[in-house]
């Protein structure tokens, strides 16, 4: 029979309340931890056998409702569905516990999501189309139309990638990675009828796709494995395919590539950023390109290299591309 | 130990940019013995914005660049993490779709070539600590960086998603607490300092569509390693080196404080612990100084 290991864990735990402090303060627990608790296991022994002030959300303890979603250590996880000697593993024996958002506290783990659902909301996060009330047979789906909703169904919204999103605690218009992956899930859908107006919603500049980071954040913190990032680069694509993408730095920068690889099998970083920002646009890098000039950095276009076997690559992206611009 | 041999996937920026990071990994890579065979005909990665574009076409050049290093029967080895990732990840779709790798095989028949999946693919970083070793770089350290404090700068792409990457390297580190840069600081004699930025992101993706976004990223990153006291910062990835090194103006004007600190390349760090000159490292085409050596 298996022996029950147990640890001794310090947990800093994060406490707010909105309506009595000014700012927030830790409580401080030295606890022994078993092998098989879960972060949840914890946050119920600190609230039953020490401070029943303590205030968070919890619901179906299986995964799969999404509310208990808070950080340790700045990495969002499940309190439901986390192991504690797994994140001992990581960060060892003091474990901080907080909000998904300390800035959207109300009290202590508990924040305020409304920008979370407002965005989703801004989504059509459901399958537009017209239902035949009485329809003769069923509207099957095949499994290969079924395939391309990738993982996208699995979110249960618990908002932990969009609270770490960098892009979106920067920029708070960013709908953000868990309303693109649900603007994907239901545009990808055959049955749907609205996609190209969510693609317009998310083609938009300073709220849309193209002002993600590319960190792949949202793919690691994801405890559904949705990987929000493949989403997103999926509603970049489709966006191309329908036809709706705007001429734009964005999207002149995404095409820009194809160019120059074609050209010189490698990319030709100054003509990139030329091409990217139109040439009155380019002045405003021209200082920091001077600066780079004057050490090496800035390769001038007759001295461009190229890729060997050229002629290899320029018959591959007549032959390979799909999309056009 | 057998000598260690790679085909090196250069990636756009060493040839452009930042040709330091071609001269010391070359550099270093002599010192440690490390063969390292040049793929000229590989072609840009796509740095994850061809991808946005059109996807396919994506897959099919980075898949003939792995063809590429499958006919000297080598692991890859990345210099750039952007690279790394975008490789990678062609890698993990191809080896785990048969469908989608049939069609990309029928676009490479097209020039001759075929995507096996026989050759792995690695970071620089990583080869030298897995393959190579922190320990044989401990001891072949003839100028310890002891008296510096140095801030590690991971770079998104080397780090996450961990699972891909895991599938990739052998260094199984996690994205929250990340050890191998911190490691070799340490190997290199240097004083490796913690703070909250280590493994975040530049900005250098958004640079030209979110740039506000973008500048507020470098300079909480430089603040965050001038915070924790480092003399200066150092990084696998030649991007994030990029936006660290010559982006300081911005990033100090948006978040509204001066920022500005030395950023080394990993191999550059590795290279003046192993007795590399300055010029051999390229040192001199940094836009902020490194006025230290």
């Amino acid at each position: 029979m298996d022996t029950i290991k147990s640890q001794q864990v310090t947990f800093k735990v994060f406490r707010f309340n909105e309506e009595t402090d000014y700012l927030p303060y830790y409580n401080t627990y030295v606890m022994d931890v078993t092998h098989e608790e879960v972060v949840l296991d914890i946050l119920n022994r600190i609230k039953w056998d020490h401070d029943g002030s303590l205030s968070y959300r919890r619901s179906c303890r299986h995964g799969i409702c999404g509310v208990c979603s808070i950080k340790v250590n700045g990495k969002g996880i499940l309190a439901c569905k986390s192991r504690l000697f797994d994140l001992i593993d990581v960060f060892g024996s003091e474990l901080v516990i907080e909000p998904l958002s300390t800035k959207r506290a109300i009290k202590d783990l508990i924040i305020d999501k409304k920008d979370f659902w407002d965005k989703h909301a801004a989504v059509k996060p459901f399958l537009v189309s017209d239902i035949v009330e009485h329809p003769a047979s069923e509207h099957l789906v095949s499994p290969h139309d079924a395939e391309k909703l990738l993982e996208a169904d699995y979110c249960i919204q618990c908002g932990a990638c969009h609270y770490s999103c960098p892009a979106l605690a920067i920029n708070e218009e960013f709908i953000g990675p868990a309303a693109f992956a649900a603007a994907y899930r239901f545009s990808a859908d055959v049955r749907d009828e609205a996609s190209v107006e969510r693609l317009h919603v998310v083609n938009e500049e300073a709220q849309g796709v193209w002002d993600c980071v590319k960190c792949m954040e949202c793919a690691e913190v994801c405890p559904k494995e949705v990987n929000p990032i493949e989403k997103i680069t999926k509603l970049h694509n489709m966006i191309f395919e329908a036809g709706v993408a705007k001429n734009n730095v964005a999207t002149r920068h995404a095409v820009g590539f194809a160019h120059s690889i074609e050209k010189h099998g490698l990319l030709d970083e100054g003509e990139l950023v030329r091409y990217s920002e139109g040439n009155i646009g380019v002045l405003k890098h021209v200082p920091v390109a001077l600066k780079m000039f004057a050490k090496g950095k800035i390769v001038l276009p007759w001295n461009m290299p190229k890729a060997d076997k050229l002629d290899e690559i320029k018959k591959l992206i007549k032959s390979s591309s799909t999309v056009k611009f | 130990m057998e000598k260690l041999r790679y085909a090196l996937f250069t990636g756009c920026t060493a040839k452009e940019s930042t040709p330091e990071q071609m001269m010391s990994t070359l550099a270093v890579a002599n010192k440690l013995g490390i063969e390292l065979v040049e793929l000229t005909e590989a072609s840009c990665c796509g740095a994850s914005h061809l991808q946005d574009y059109d996807d396919f076409l994506s897959l099919v050049l980075n898949a003939r660049n792995i063809a590429y290093a499958e006919k000297h029967g080598l692991t890859m080895v990345t210099i750039c993490n952007t690279c790394q990732l975008n490789t990678a990840m062609t890698k993990h779709r191809l080896d785990h779709n048969a469908e989608l790798k049939a069609k990309v095989n029928a676009k490479l028949a097209e020039v001759g070539l075929e995507y096996k999946g026989t050759s792995l693919i690695t970071h620089f970083l990583y080869a030298i600590i897995d393959d190579f070793g922190l320990d044989k770089i401990k001891e072949m350290v003839v100028k310890p960086l002891s008296q510096f404090n140095i801030a590690p700068f991971y770079g998104c792409h080397n780090i996450r998603p961990s699972e891909l990457q895991n599938e990739t390297h052998k260094s199984h580190e996690s994205a929250y607490a990340p050890t191998s840069l911190d490691d070799l600081i340490i190997a290199c004699g240097g004083v490796n300092v913690d703070y909250e930025e280590k493994n975040k992101c530049c900005g250098f993706h958004a640079e030209l569509q979110a740039p506000r976004t973008a500048a507020i990223l470098t300079g909480n990153a430089v603040a965050g390693a001038m915070d924790a006291n480092a003399d200066w910062m150092v990084t696998p990835c030649p991007l994030c080196h990029l936006k660290l090194d010559t982006q300081t103006h911005h990033a100090s004007v948006a978040i509204g404080r001066e920022v500005s600190l030395p950023v080394l390349h990993m191999q550059q760090m590795v290279g003046l612990a192993l007795g590399c000159t300055p010029d051999e490292l390229g040192l001199k085409h940094h836009v902020t100084k490194v006025d230290f050596v």
